[in-house]
């Protein structure tokens, strides 16, 4: 039986907002498309921005991509505030149970001396990159131009943070601050870590939004989580009986799943704008690409060490394949 | 070492700090110049940037859980309004030119304010800082959002709110807004902070916030209170983080204590300025009517702001300059404002009226020593004429602040009579002003107010060569629907008769 819980039946006078209507036709527009289209104000800007009068307040031009209009990078996962967090919680309450499981049941101290070293060795220093991940899609969600592709970076810097506070804490589970303390050292000195720490601080003086997506959402992510946390963590270290590690870091995987589609999105809907995108984004990709290659080859080697070569060649292959579906040829 | 050794639990501030300021480092291979270019020029010192308290300790998973349990109850009951028709419960249609208001001129700002501190939340060179800022950031475009989610519904069943984007940035008054917040972005990322972090979140925030709320409750609009609620604790943190902001810099170095004076005093003025605005929605246009803005700001403003400065006296911090004539203008603004706004009102993608008597009597209660002297006869001048058929409108277009965006329709602090006006002449152009302190402002940075947008000004340039007519499509203003009275308009004709159909069992 259906219960009719309006008193009166009152014809709407309109659908939607007008700026919906111009966009996507008369018809009732998506909670998505209220909260993400035109949002930012485009026209008589008042003042330049006395921190670099050459822009203005919200600028196309500091990128070297362009676009008839930005809005069409858009995240095929709808993200706006609500479903993100949304989202999030409940990946976040499946984690928090995980590490209560862990903690209660000892699992740590079970676990061989050699896989608690590596994981310690690994992935503690990787908070420091995740910051850097965080500052950068600050930059571009900061600095990029239009709703549709910049929220999704706020998004992604909320969770870069999130990623770093789990490592943070596996660290303080693992070994306590003095674990985490002496990660950071090896962040800032050991010859391992010094071509990652260079990549992250190349990419803090990059002021181009774009070119930073490519260079930390498309290359540094594109290899990084698939190496460490799907390669290293779930099926190395897990055959070595470090299990509770990949149950520890459960998040970065899916996440990694999960964004790769919003990545994939922007660069290809980019790329196909035209030539000179996809020649921009290409020359970037080739820079960015092989700098992140050799960034993280002293840490793979570090984990696993005679495989080092075949493993990276594969998960570059990996990259190139799914770049060559978003129009690139290598 | 022996990392099995069980280790101390770390109380919550410890981990927090591991949880954010330990993910920083001090770089080697780029300069700090060149990775933060923007923290030095505006000229505050900061020796120390771990001495940075953190405002509030939320991780990202406390962060997400929080927020859910927010979002989940604040579309629930968006749904539920939408379902059962909630909009018939208003006091009156004439309540929503306030939420239009809003709409059109504090939504956007909300983005706006989620885009500085994403810039903000970038250009620190603190990670503390930072990641206080990033929240702000991302609880900013929340409230843009389910802002424009709240609203949707309205904007199927009544005019004015259809083009809110459009009007953000060509429709004449919501300049006020706009170039308040296009001037807190295009400044430093300290200013921004004194700006957006302190002036508005924390000396004025309860001013716009809390009347808005309650005005929304006593006028049965559970949509905003919704919001209100659910934004509420958001504020409350982004409260905090503005007060720290200033202590901060304060304790820094004293040579900041001059800069940040002058920003406190700016900001002060533009946000009283702007939240004039406020004032006239809550002594005219709402129905059902919570205080007075005067009330309010003995409230909100000279009590807790009050409080707040004795407060911050320890630090050099003296009260906003232009504080006394505020305080003098608030038996007078709200009047001025909604004068002007109905003159114009043929301008206004909102309605307008001339108080009924009963309201003209509560004015006069709430303003004895103005509203009957100098308003309630203007205001009768109008009905009168309104009577006769011939409504006052004022064709001509009015002079605005080149800074704050005001018409000039205030008067001078101490004679209330007399219109004020303050004029300068910069590089042989001249400039016009509503105040001393927006004179003022403009003196201390010419260059940046020079360049403001003036729509009353553009109207006579091209596109449209004072066509008021083209006016009005570039602005999507549709003449008779959108605008001029509440008690002729579509509005209200829909409002009165929907509300007698729930009421009535009449066949159409």
């Amino acid at each position: 039986m259906q219960i009719d819980v309006h008193t009166i039946s009152i014809e709407p006078a309109r659908k939607a907002y007008d700026h919906m209507v111009r966009r996507f036709g008369d018809k009732p527009a998506s909670r998505y498309q209220e909260a993400s289209y035109d949002l930012q104000a485009t026209e008589n800007l008042h003042y330049k921005p006395t921190w670099d009068p050459e822009q203005e307040l919200y600028d196309t031009s500091i990128t070297k991509v362009v676009m008839e209009d930005w809005h069409d990078l858009k995240d095929p996962r709808q993200y706006y505030y609500s479903p993100y967090v949304l989202n999030r919680s409940r990946e976040q309450e499946a984690v928090t149970s995980t590490f209560k499981f862990v903690e209660s049941r000892g699992l740590i101290e079970s676990l061989p001396d050699e896989v608690h070293e590596l994981a310690a060795k690994i992935l503690l220093p990787l908070r420091h990159a995740a910051w850097g991940a965080n500052q950068h899609n600050t930059f571009i969600c900061g600095y990029g131009y239009s709703v549709t592709f910049t929220q999704p970076c706020i998004y992604q810097a909320m969770d870069n943070l999130g990623i770093a506070q789990y490592l943070t804490n596996i660290g303080l589970m693992l070994g306590g601050t003095d674990l985490l303390d002496e990660a950071k050292q090896s962040w800032l000195d050991d010859s391992a870590w010094q071509p990652l720490r260079r990549y992250v601080e190349d990419c803090l003086v990059v002021r181009d939004p774009f070119e930073l997506f490519i260079a930390q959402n498309v290359a540094l992510d594109g290899l990084l989580y698939p190496l460490v946390y799907k390669y290293i963590v779930d099926d190395y270290m897990a055959k070595k009986g470090g299990s509770t590690i990949s149950m520890l870091t459960q998040f970065m995987p899916t996440w990694f799943d999960e964004t790769s589609k919003w990545v994939n999105a922007v660069v290809k809907v980019a790329a196909k704008e035209s030539e000179h995108n996809h020649d921009v984004i290409n020359a970037w990709l080739e820079q960015w690409v092989s700098r992140a290659t050799a960034a993280i080859l002293l840490i793979v080697e570090m984990a696993i060490g005679d495989k080092t070569d075949e493993v990276i060649n594969d998960h570059v292959n990996a990259l190139k394949n799914r770049l060559e579906k978003l129009g690139f040829n290598s | 070492m022996d990392m099995k050794v069980k280790q101390k639990k770390l109380n919550k501030k410890e981990k927090y700090t591991v949880q954010t300021r330990d993910l920083g480092w001090e770089p080697t291979y780029q300069s700090k110049d060149k990775i933060f270019p923007y923290v030095e020029y505006e000229g505050i010192k900061i020796h120390d940037w771990d001495k940075w308290e953190d405002p509030f300790r939320l991780s990202m998973d406390s962060y997400w859980k929080y927020q859910a349990e927010k979002e989940r109850k604040y579309y629930a009951i968006l749904d539920s309004f939408a379902q059962t028709n909630g909009h018939l419960n208003l006091t009156s249609a004439r309540y929503l030119s306030a939420i239009k208001i809003f709409q059109q001129a504090i939504t956007p700002g909300e983005y706006a304010a989620h885009k500085g501190f994403a810039r903000a939340g970038r250009e620190f060179p603190g990670a503390g800082t930072q990641v206080a800022c990033q929240m702000q950031s991302i609880d900013e475009i929340r409230h843009a959002q389910t802002q424009v989610h709240g609203v949707s519904n309205y904007n199927k069943y009544y005019n004015g709110f259809h083009d809110f984007t459009q009007q953000r940035d060509r429709i004449w008054y919501t300049s006020l807004a706009r170039s308040f917040f296009d001037d807190a972005t295009s400044a430093g990322p300290f200013e921004f902070m004194i700006a957006i972090g302190f002036s508005f979140e924390y000396v004025l925030t309860n001013l716009l916030f809390v009347p808005f709320m309650s005005g929304a409750a006593y006028n049965g609009d559970i949509a905003s209170v919704t919001f209100g609620f659910s934004a509420q604790s958001d504020e409350a943190r982004h409260m905090t983080l503005g007060l720290e902001c200033i202590k901060f810099m304060l304790e820094q170095d004293p040579d900041n204590l001059p800069i940040v004076q002058g920003w406190i005093d700016k900001w002060f003025w533009r946000g009283i300025r702007l939240l004039s605005l406020v004032g006239s929605m809550m002594d005219y246009m709402l129905p059902k009517k919570v205080m007075s803005w005067k009330e309010a700001w003995q409230i909100y403003g000279v009590e807790n702001g009050g409080a707040l400065f004795n407060d911050l006296a320890r630090y050099g911090i003296r009260p906003p300059k232009g504080w006394e004539d505020a305080d003098k203008a608030m038996d007078h603004v709200s009047h001025q404002l909604m004068l002007g706004l109905h003159q114009w009102n043929f301008g206004t993608s909102f309605h307008t009226d001339v108080p009924t008597e009963e309201e003209m009597d509560w004015l006069s209660a709430k303003y004895p020593d103005t509203f009957d002297k100098y308003y309630r006869p203007r205001w009768n001048f109008m009905k009168e004429q309104a009577e006769k058929g011939k409504p006052f409108k004022n064709m001509g277009l009015p002079k605005l602040c080149q800074v704050c965006q005001s018409p000039g329709l205030y008067t001078e602090p101490d004679d209330p009579t007399m219109l004020c006006h303050r004029e300068t002449v910069f590089e042989n152009e001249k400039y016009q002003f509503c105040s001393d302190h927006c004179m003022d402002i403009f003196n201390n940075e010419p260059e940046k107010y020079v360049q403001a947008y003036l729509p009353m000004n553009q109207l006579f340039q091209a596109p449209l060569y004072g066509d008021l007519n083209a006016w009005m499509d570039w602005v999507s203003l549709r003449d008779g629907v959108d605008n001029g009275d509440y008690e002729l308009s579509e509005d209200k004709k829909n409002f009165d008769k929907w509300r007698n159909d729930v009421k009535s069992n009449s066949v159409d």
